[in-house]
Formats: C-alpha cells, sequence, structure tokens
C-alpha cells in the first residue's frame, strides 16, 4: 500500500504543482521518482513530528497542498496538538498519510502500534479521517482529499496487501462500499483488516450463515441513510477494525446507533484498552486480538446464536 | 512609513492598559513588553501595508506568544488594519477580538496562537511556500522567552537553517520572567543568543526598548550566507510603567481605574 502511495503521488505531483511532499524521516528510495520528477518539493523533515505539521500548516496558508508522511503513532500521536490547532482550528487542507498502521508494525513493538489513532483524530473538527482497506479505496480517498478543504488522516499499512475491490471505486466520502450480500449478518470492516473480514464472511456462508461484507474506510464523514438501510437489512451487524475498541469504527456505529431506536445488535471486534506486550508480529497480534478470519468467525457465530434464537 | 516611533509606543501602552482595565484581560505585562517590538514592525521603516493584508504575496508577522494579543490589536488597529471601534468591543461576547486570537479573525492577524510553540514552524512553513512559489515575501515570528521551552521551537529552530531560510526572522521578547517565574531559572535558557547561533542563525541580542535601533535591525536585508535571523531582545515585563515593571503579578493582574489612571500620567497619555 505504501508502495502505490508513492507512485500515485509522484504521478499527482506531476501534474498539480501545488502538491508538496513532507516526509517524517521515512521511505528511503520510496520517493525517488518524486524527487526527481517534482524538484523542490520534497521535504524530509527529520525526526520532529510536530514541526512538520507546523510547517505543512504554514504550506497550506500559502495555497500548497501539502502531504506529510511518516510512520502512523510518530505522525499522529506526536504531533497531536499541531494537528488539532495548526490543521484542525485553522481548517487547513493539509493530508497526513500514517504509514504502518494498526498493527502492521506488530513486531517493532508497542511504540509502533496504532490501535488509538483513528479515535483521537476523529474527535477533531472537521478532519476528515479513513483507513483504506486496499489500494483502490486508497486511490479514491487520495483523489477525495487531493479536492477537499478540509485536513485528511489516511492511515495507510505496509507492502503486500491484497487487492480487494475487483474494479476502481467511485463512493462519496463516509460511503460505506458493499462487497459481498448476504442476508443474515453484515460484517463491516475498516482497514486493511479486510481481506480476513471477506474470508471470514465466505467461511460463514458455508457455515450456514450468510454474511454481506461492507468496508467503511472513513470513519468521519460517516455516512447515514446507507447504515440505517444496512441495520435494517440484517440482523446482526459486526464491525472488525485493528482498532481500539473505543474510538474507532465500532465506537462510531454505536454512537450513530445510540440515535436510532430499534435497530440490529451491534457486536463490535478491535484491539482490547489494552497495549499489546507480546512478541508477535501482525498475523500473530490478529490473532490475539481475535481480529483474524477464524476470531471473527467465532465471534460472529457466537452472537449469530442469540440472534438467531430471538 | 515615518513616524515618532517612540511616541506611538507610548499611546500603544495606554491603549493596552485602558483594554485590559476595560475587558478583564490578563497578560497585560507580557503584551507591554514587546510593544516597541510590535511598533517598531508595523511603524517602523518597510512596514507592511494594511491595504494588502490579503495579498498572497504578502509579507507576514506571526506573534506566536499569543497571550499578548492585546498588543497586536492595539498595534494594527492604530496602523489602520481594522476600525478602532474593535479594541472598544475587545473580548466581549461575540466581538471580532478575544482574548487570544481566532483563526482569521481579524486582518493582520496570520495565525490563531494562544498554545505556545506554535509559530516558528507555521513561520518556517510559509517561509518555503512563499520561496517555492518564488514570492519576495519575508516572514517574521514573535516569540516569548518562556515559550522557547517547547521543543517545536527547537524542531523549527533546527529546520530552517537546514532549508537556508533567510527571509525568515524571530524576534524573542527576553523579559526574562515567565507565568511563574524567573525563565532563566525554571529552564536553563542561557546563553541564550549562543543556542540560537549553535543551531545555525545569525543570532544576535538587541535592547527590546531601544525602538530606533530595533526599528533599524528590522530594516535589515536577509543574511547573504542564507542563515535566518534570530533577535534575542532584552526586554523588561511590564515596560513602560514604574509599578509593573518587572513585577511578575502584572502577568495575570487587572488594573483599576485608578492604576490605568496612573500609568496613563506616567505614559504621558492622561
Amino acid at each position: 500500500m505504501r508502495n502505490y502511495f508513492a507512485k500515485r503521488i509522484t504521478e499527482w505531483a506531476q501534474k498539480d504543482e501545488r502538491i508538496v511532499l513532507l516526509s517524517g524521516d521515512i521511505g528511503n528510495r520510496l520517493f525517488d521518482k518524486f524527487k526527481e520528477s517534482c524538484p523542490g518539493r520534497f521535504y524530509n523533515c527529520g525526526v520532529a513530528e510536530g514541526n512538520m505539521v507546523g510547517v505543512a500548516a504554514g504550506m497550506a496558508m500559502q495555497g500548497l497542498k501539502p502531504v506529510c508522511y511518516t510512520i502512523a503513532p510518530f505522525l499522529t500521536y506526536r504531533a497531536m496538538e499541531q494537528i488539532r490547532v495548526d490543521l484542525g482550528y485553522h481548517h487547513l487542507p493539509v493530508i497526513l498519510v500514517g504509514t504502518g498502521g494498526g498493527l502492521s508494525y506488530a513486531s517493532l513493538g508497542g511504540t509502533h502500534h496504532s490501535c488509538e489513532e483513528l479515535g483521537m483524530l476523529r474527535l477533531i473538527p472537521g478532519m476528515n479521517v479513513a483507513a483504506p482497506g486496499d489500494a483502490r479505496e486508497l486511490e479514491m480517498i487520495l483523489s477525495h482529499s487531493l479536492a477537499s478543504s478540509s485536513p485528511t488522516y489516511i492511515r495507510i499499512g505496509k507492502k503486500g496487501e491484497p487487492q480487494i475491490h475487483p474494479s476502481p471505486l467511485q463512493a462519496t466520502p463516509g460511503q460505506p462500499m458493499r462487497l459481498r450480500t448476504g442476508k443474515d449478518v453484515a460484517l463491516v470492516a475498516c482497514g486493511t483488516i479486510l481481506p480476513e473480514v471477506v474470508a471470514a464472511a465466505e467461511q460463514l456462508e458455508k457455515e450456514g450463515v450468510s454474511a454481506a461484507v461492507f468496508s467503511q474506510p472513513y470513519l468521519k464523514p460517516f455516512a447515514d441513510q446507507e447504515w440505517n438501510n444496512i441495520f435494517q437489512e440484517h440482523r446482526l451487524v459486526v464491525s472488525v477494525e485493528e482498532h481500539s475498541r473505543l474510538g474507532g469504527l465500532g465506537a462510531a456505529l454505536a454512537e450513530w446507533k445510540a440515535d436510532k431506536p430499534r435497530t440490529a445488535p451491534l457486536v463490535r471486534l478491535g484491539s482490547g484498552d489494552e497495549f499489546l506486550h507480546r512478541t508477535t508480529d501482525q498475523e500473530g497480534a490478529r490473532k490475539y486480538f481475535q481480529l483474524d478470519a477464524e476470531g471473527v468467525i467465532r465471534k460472529t457465530q457466537e452472537a449469530w446464536r442469540g440472534v438467531a434464537r430471538a | 512609513m515615518s513616524t515618532d516611533l517612540a511616541a506611538t509606543a507610548r499611546e500603544l501602552r495606554y491603549r493596552i492598559i485602558q483594554m485590559s482595565h476595560a475587558a478583564d484581560a490578563p497578560h497585560l505585562a507580557s503584551a507591554l513588553s514587546c510593544v516597541d517590538l510590535l511598533a517598531a514592525y508595523f511603524f517602523g521603516k518597510n512596514s507592511p501595508d494594511p491595504a494588502k493584508a490579503k495579498d498572497p504575496g504578502r509579507d507576514r508577522f506571526i506573534l506566536s506568544k499569543g497571550h499578548a494579543a492585546i498588543g497586536l490589536y492595539a498595534t494594527l488597529a492604530k496602523r489602520g488594519y481594522f476600525p478602532s471601534e474593535w479594541l472598544e468591543r475587545f473580548a466581549q461576547e461575540g466581538a471580532e477580538l478575544a482574548e487570544q486570537p481566532a483563526p482569521g479573525c481579524a486582518p493582520g492577524v496570520e495565525l490563531a496562537t494562544g498554545s505556545l510553540g506554535h509559530g516558528l514552524p507555521v513561520g518556517v512553513g510559509l517561509a518555503l511556500g512563499a520561496r517555492l512559489q518564488k514570492k519576495s515575501a519575508k516572514v517574521v515570528v514573535l516569540m516569548s522567552d518562556g515559550e522557547c521551552q517547547e521543543g517545536s521551537v527547537w524542531e523549527a529552530a533546527m529546520f530552517a537553517p537546514a532549508q537556508r531560510l533567510s527571509h525568515l526572522t524571530v524576534w524573542v521578547d527576553y523579559n526574562k520572567w515567565q507565568a511563574t517565574g524567573r525563565s532563566p531559572e525554571v529552564m536553563a535558557m542561557d546563553p541564550f543568543v549562543d543556542k540560537w547561533k549553535a543551531f545555525g542563525w545569525k543570532a544576535r541580542e538587541i535592547d527590546g526598548h531601544d525602538i530606533q535601533a530595533v526599528a533599524q535591525a528590522m530594516s535589515e536585508s536577509p543574511d547573504p550566507e542564507g542563515r535566518p535571523t534570530a533577535w534575542v531582545a532584552h526586554t523588561v515585563k511590564g515596560k513602560g510603567v514604574s509599578f509593573m515593571e518587572n513585577d511578575n503579578n502584572w502577568h495575570y493582574r487587572i488594573p483599576t481605574a485608578e492604576e490605568v489612571a496612573k500609568a496613563g500620567k506616567e505614559l504621558g497619555q492622561a
């Protein structure tokens, strides 16, 4: 996904001179093509994320379109107040791209995990927040963000994520996208956990539970009418994300649902209210939090048995 | 723009004291310590033209020590950026001007400040953005000494010389006080000017109340070697009013009507 980002931002920047790329000392060689084809528009801002975000704000005030790129937890947690004040309060069209989002860098330890940042950024007024599930979603979100007058945070994974969507996407920001139909359960994914969720739905079907799959990369903006329909058309909704059950997709759905009486029950799958202290990799971390396909199937079956009995 | 800078500064000081009293607004002493810097910038040689306050290629002035906003407001109003009635309504419900500035609240206010350590990184971005777009604009950032305890200041201080931003200038209002103590004692600020030099800036010290010298410094050309410039301006907190100078209670205290009158007399205004 990060290679796709590097390729596309380079192509966009070749067409739009206002695009500048700021990196927090990562992406060695990743942006060589960008540097070569857009001279003077790549800035290695060093290991100083707060400054990088402030600098991006100043550039946006001059009419440029800055894109800041570094490892998700450093970009967001470290520079949180710059994001809130310089970008949010001033409502500047700066794009933040956090790489290695969620549990992508699980093997690097807790400092490199980001399972809270979507919730934190979602609280900032006027901030768009999205975690694409594959390169096609990233393409769509980048295109929205470059046209937007709002600040946007995009959480991406690492490399080698499978492409899930069969064709280019044209959803509006905030809309859920249907990947699979099913009448019993709606499984909803946010971010690169998407393939696990698709695999879970296929297996559930075999086990006699008809499961639809939706991808909801955006946590802000957040669709309303579509969710009305999804909650009406299914008897159970299960959200899945590499994020704390607090603050992310599950929380956004729960908040949405709180204002709507008599909707189908919601089960939120995510990381717990804990730091992951185990030595493991992304696969192991997903397993630990029961976010792999197997975990999603188990949790969905448990909840479905209750719903089906009722 | 030629004007009697010292007289302008005295007038501004009195206006600020009146505003603090009328609106119950704190941080009076912090504003008084940088009035001469504000007056020299906005009324000195090569001062910016208020008619061009929205010009995309304009010079930018950031008051990074947002708690001294009252000083900036009084200065901008006197310079004609907005009507002086805005000062009358300062900090009242729904007024244009709040105790610390909101984004785009008034012409001449480039950044909503109030949280310290934001102005310099944004100033660096403004300077980089201007250069990239081949605008000749200069950027000036006025900071407090306490503010320089924020790490983001030193992140930006390392980045600006690396980018050779000679059209960026920092002014530090070094009044040696922060909200609750002596700044060089709370944190090891000194040797302050040497810090800036060591970070790659063309850095010098100046008497921040020698308004002619300050105005002269502000009209200097950018460093031919490409370094950004930092001026450590030695100032007195509460400057201009005998009973406020160096008394840190005036960081928060609001002057009474009697004190306003007394200050006005000292400043030759009442």
